[in-house]
Formats: structure tokens, sequence, C-alpha cells
């Protein structure tokens, strides 16, 4: 059992964090944030070109031929970097909508209720009629709501999971640099075990959340999946919570990335259907294997 | 990344199976709590019948995935934990073995691996728990020995070890951490007093130990003189390590039959506590695909496992305690019922998050080791 990052794996996600800092790094995230709506078509073609929405399709048909737990590192890259456009839903029509595996479509995909990126998108995936748009909370994500409610695809459950731990990563990270930083009383605030205690429990989140993230990718099962489901978005949401209170006055800014990390972990949190689905599908499992 | 076991795993994993199958319908029925005599025969007999069979010396003569798999399987298989085997197979042991001389190592090693001698351990003191490097106990030398005076506490088994792994101050003018050596002290020298302490379960759990001038030999300390913060370093890191493996294996065991008894008391049909319980196995599937983390961890960096324990311990020590509220929660009234198995296990679960670290040592730890965060005056 060799439960760790291989090689190559640590290169891809090294790759993906370096193309991500070089096309999508603060000054953009602004300038998203500005134009709220706007997808960036060549950035979009450029993860296409470096494989991101083919990353699983088989070399046969100009894939990469990677699996999940390597398509689960990429989203927790994008999850980290705050990444905006319906990466979850294109990457998943790559293969079958022509132009999604190289990034020239946007593809939309009707979820649970409720639609993101409907107007930008190319192709919609599921009945998206009588959809009425939302002024939605994340000015990063459109969305549109819509009548009834579908089944998620798992995948799209893993993969929304693993941006989720990749936003809980860099809450936590962006916590512990301001807490050793930024000073009150004469010693930085992460001398205090109020703030310390409060940063451990962050990492503990995330890294349990980690080992539950990879282990459903590796395996693929329902009940793995609906494990990192849960564990990631408690991770995601509680850590941008907690990243908030330590930067004080600061977290509460418009100014401050940190809000936008909060309100879409939010988001992501009802793309793979309500947590109760998960917790009451892991209940029934507890009954159907033996002791 | 990969959860695949290897041929050899996957054999040792089946001749374990095929063996406990065969040698636990042989065993002597199980003492009561209380009954220490009859714990240290049971769970020692069950260790000679495990160096017997060739699996002795699993914790730490073995790779962490053989352990890991080891500790899966008996739990699985109902076998007796450790018990009062538990310092020397998982403390004192690995310790000595890590840091012991070749005679050190042939004289206490052995009659642990073979279940001969139990020992327990002398770390903390009344104004020395969680702030360990403020332990007071005294030695100084005398000839050939060391003479020992001072108390301890928190002693598990300590009425019936043979030998207790004992940090004693031998240099009272250096720095708290500096001044401290390990020793294996016999527990029948002359001038060591035992006397039981009542757990809020009311087991005689464990013990004070009133030492006065006890002599032990020199040559009855591992590692250098002053030098025993570093080695009990290594003690604690196999502590907060994987001995938590087959506690996870119950915990899980403990979730499916709770859902089982809810089902049968009618509570299943309450959609708050079915969530609840829902969440619990998500708690600890994670934990478990934690420990396969921690554990691949170890065996890439040579076995010991680093702070990485720390995180683990936080999240299951709650997680325990979280399994056992929703059980009192499943049993209603029944949970004021001591022979209700549960209801003592729920008490014990209230000491995780106290003993070896508490969680607040924890999060510093976790805080200034793994995040670099300032350490506070």
């Amino acid at each position: 059992m060799r439960f760790q990052l291989t090689e190559d794996q640590l290169a891809l996600r090294n790759g993906v964090r370096e193309l991500l800092a070089r096309r999508f790094g603060p000054q953009e995230l602004r300038a998203a944030v500005d134009e709220p709506g706007r997808l960036d078509r060549a950035l979009w073609r450029e993860l296409g070109a470096a494989g991101f929405f083919a990353l699983r399709l088989p070399e046969a048909q100009d894939g990469v031929g990677l699996g999940l737990p390597e398509a689960a590192l990429a989203f927790e890259e994008a999850g980290r970097a705050l990444l905006p456009g319906p990466l979850v839903a294109t990457h998943l029509a790559a293969g079958t909508v022509p132009g999604a595996a190289a990034g020239e479509a946007v593809v939309a995909a009707v979820g649970n209720g409720l639609v993101e990126w409907l107007a930008r998108a190319d192709v919609v995936e599921g009945d998206a009629a009588g959809a009425v748009p939302l002024r939605s909370v994340d000015p990063l994500t459109p969305l549109h709501r819509v009548p009834g409610v579908v089944a998620v695809d798992p995948v799209a459950v893993l993969l929304t999971a693993a941006e989720q731990l990749g936003g809980a990563t860099r809450a936590c990270e962006l916590a512990v640099q301001h807490a050793r930083t930024r000073e009150q009383f004469g010693q930085p605030i992460g001398a205090f075990q109020a703030i310390k205690h409060l940063c451990a429990e962050m990492l503990v989140r995330t890294e349990t959340a980690r080992a539950a993230v990879y282990a459903a990718a590796v395996t693929a099962d329902p009940a793995d999946i609906h494990t990192a489901r849960l564990l990631a978005d408690e991770a995601a949401v509680r850590g941008a919570r907690d990243c908030l209170q330590v930067h004080g006055g600061m977290g509460f800014t418009w100014e401050f990335e940190l809000h936008l990390h909060l309100k879409r972990a939010w988001v992501r949190t009802h793309r793979a259907g309500e947590a109760t689905e998960s917790e009451e599908s892991l209940a029934a499992e507890l009954l159907a294997q033996p002791i | 990344m990969d959860l695949a076991y290897t041929p050899e795993e996957e054999e040792f994993r089946a001749r374990l199976r095929q063996w406990l199958r065969e040698a636990l319908p042989t065993l002597p029925p199980k003492p009561s709590p209380d009954d220490w005599p009859g714990r240290r025969a049971y769970d020692l007999g069950w260790q000679r019948r495990l160096h017997d069979a060739g699996y002795g010396d699993v914790h730490w003569g073995a790779s962490p995935t053989v352990r890991l798999i080891f500790l899966e399987e008996t739990e699985k298989a109902g076998a007796p934990y450790v018990g009062a085997g538990f310092v020397g197979l998982l403390h004192a042991g690995p310790t000595i073995a890590a840091e012991g001389t070749a005679e050190q190592r042939a004289r206490w090693l052995p009659p642990i691996l073979r279940g001969d001698e139990a020992w327990c351990q002398g770390f903390s003191e009344p104004d020395a728990g969680s702030d360990l490097a403020a332990l007071r106990t005294r030695a100084h030398r005398d000839g050939d020995d060391y003479v020992v005076s001072g108390s301890k506490i928190w002693t598990s088994h300590a009425e019936v070890a043979d030998w207790c792994e004992l940090l004693v101050r031998t240099d009272p003018e250096a720095p708290k951490h500096r001044g401290i050596s390990w020793l294996a002290m016999p527990m029948d020298a002359p001038g060591i007093t035992v006397r039981p302490l009542k757990t809020l379960a009311g087991s005689a759990e464990f013990a004070e130990v009133f030492l006065d001038e006890v002599r032990v030999p020199v040559a009855n300390r591992v590692g250098a003189e002053n030098d025993g913060w570093r080695v009990t370093l290594v003690t604690l890191s196999f502590e907060r390590g994987t001995a938590f493996v087959g506690e996870v294996v119950a915990c899980r065991r403990v979730l499916r039959e709770l859902a089982v008894e809810a089902r049968k008391n009618g509570r299943w049909d309450d959609p708050a506590l079915r969530r609840r319980l829902g969440r619990l196995n998500a708690e600890f599937r994670a934990l478990w695909r934690l420990t396969q983390w921690n554990v691949s961890d170890a065996e890439l960096t040579g076995g010991v496992p680093g702070v990485g324990g720390s995180v683990f311990k936080l999240r299951y020590s709650h997680a325990r305690q979280e399994l056992y509220d929703t059980a009192a929660d499943v049993l209603g009234p029944d949970s004021l019922d001591l022979d209700r198995s549960w209801v003592l296990d729920r008490l014990s679960s209230l000491s995780y998050t106290i003993a070896a670290g508490t969680s607040q040592i924890q999060r510093n730890i976790v805080a200034e080791r793994i995040l670099g965060l300032p350490k506070g005056r």
C-alpha cells in the first residue's frame, strides 16, 4: 500500500498550480470580480490545451489517459486558486460534447435545482427549461434556479469535493500567513492559543478531508465519495469562516479574497445535492454490511 | 496513490486470519474489568500465543503496513487487545529497540515479546502532566545506582507491572527539558508504594506510585544521562502514530451495532438521529483513510510516525466521544444502565481528549510544529 502521491502525481499537481498562478493570480481574480459573469475564453482554451478537461479521456480519443486521482489533484488546485467557470461540467462533457475536451466549448450542467454559468455556456447538459436568474451570492458564479431536482453524477460530487479541499487548503494557508505576521499586543497573533487552536483545527479538518477525498478518488466507491463530500464541505466552509475570524475586520472587507472562498464553498455545497442525502446514504450503508 | 496491498501483505493477512479462526475459540474466559492479576494473565497469555505463532514482534519488528493489517484483523476477529501488555509492547519496547544497547535489548525485549513481563509508564506527576518536562522526581547517583525519590501518577497497570519506564530529573540545574533521564525501574525494588486510583468509571484503572529512595542500577538507563527527553519523544511518537488503528476498526464496528440497535428499538425512524449516524460513518471512514495515509507516510520515512499523529489523535478523540454520546441517544434511558456495555465505554471515552497529551496540547503541537506558528510567551 502506497497511499501517498507518486512522483508523477506531484509533478502534475505542481504543473497545474504553476499554470494557475501564472494565468489566474490576484490581478486576474480582481478583474474577474470587477466584471462578474464574464468568462475568460482564452484561459479556458489554455486549460483545454493543458489537458485539464481531457485528463481522463483515453489517449486514443486525444485525451491524457489519466485517472480519477489525477483529476482530483487538478480540481483541488482549481479550488485553491478560486478558478471560476463550469469546470466540473465541462470536464465531464469531454468526449461527448464536441470542443469540450479542447476548451473550445463551455458546458454547463443542470444540477440540484441550480445551473451555474447558464448564460455563458455553449452547451447545456440537462433540461434548463424555466430557468430563472438569481442574484448570485458568489460574484464569480452566475446562477440560475431551475425547477425539479436531478441526480448528480458521483464523479461530479467527487471533483466538487476536491475543489472544496483546495479551498480549505488555501484558507488555512491564508490564516497561518496572517497569524505569523500580524502583530497585536506586541507579538504575532499566532502566538496566542486562541488563534493557534483555530489554525490547528483548520489543518486537522483539511488533512482529514484530504485523506477522504484522495481515497474516494482511488476507489470511486459511492460511500467513499459521500464521505469525501461531507468532510470536504465541512473543511471548506468552516475553514473559510475561521480564516475570516483570524483576519478580524480585514476579513470582513470586499478587498480581501477570503469572502470569495467562503461564497464559492457555499455554492459548491449545493452543487452535489443536499448534505442530508449523503448522510442518509451513509446511514443506510451501516445496515447494508455485516458487523 | 494506491490502496492495494502487495501479494506478501495479502498473504500475511490470509495466514493471520486463518490462525485467528483456530486460536480464538480456545481462549480462556475473559476476566472481570477490575481483576488486574486476571487481566494481566489473560493479556500476557494472549501475547504468548501470538509469540509462539510468530506474531509476537509485529509491533516493532514489522513494517507499518503489516502492523496495520495485524491490528485491523485482530480487531475484526474480536481478538484480545494488548491490554496489560500495552506499555511494554507499544512504549517501552519500541523505545528500547530504538535507543537501547545490545545488552539492554537482550535483557528486556524477549520477555516483553514472550508475554513474561509487563511494564507500566512512570511519566506523569501530580505537577507535571501536560507540562511533562516540569517533572520533579529526583535521581542522584550513588556508586552504580541512581537513588530515586518522588511520585508518579496516572500509572496504568502499576500494581501488576514488573518494570516501569521511568522519567527522572538527573540534573536539577539544567533547563527543564535537558536534565531528564529514562530509566527501567524494577517494580519490586524496596521503597516503591503503589496506591490504586479509582476512575470516574468506577474502575481501578491507574495508580499513584510513590518512590522513596528507590535504588535503580545506572545500567538500567536507556540513552545518555540527561538525554531522556529526546528518548521520550521517540516513545511518544509511537504512541501518537499507529497506536489507534485497532480502535478505529472497533469504532466502526460499534457504529454498525448502534445502527442495528436503533432499528430494533425504533429510533432509526428519527431522521435527525439517522443523519448523525451517517455523519459518524463518514467520520470513521475518513479516520480509517487518514490512518492508511499516515501509515504509508511512516513507511516512506523509515517507520517512525511523525507529528501527523497529532492531527489524527485530535480528530479521533473527539469523534470517539461523539460516537458514544450518539450511542446514548440511541439507547435512551438504557444509557443510564451500567450493565449496557456502551455505557462504560462512554465513560472511558471521556479520557481520550486528556490522555497521551490533551487536545489543547495537541493543538499547540500542530500549530507550532506543523504550521510553524510562534511559541507563546
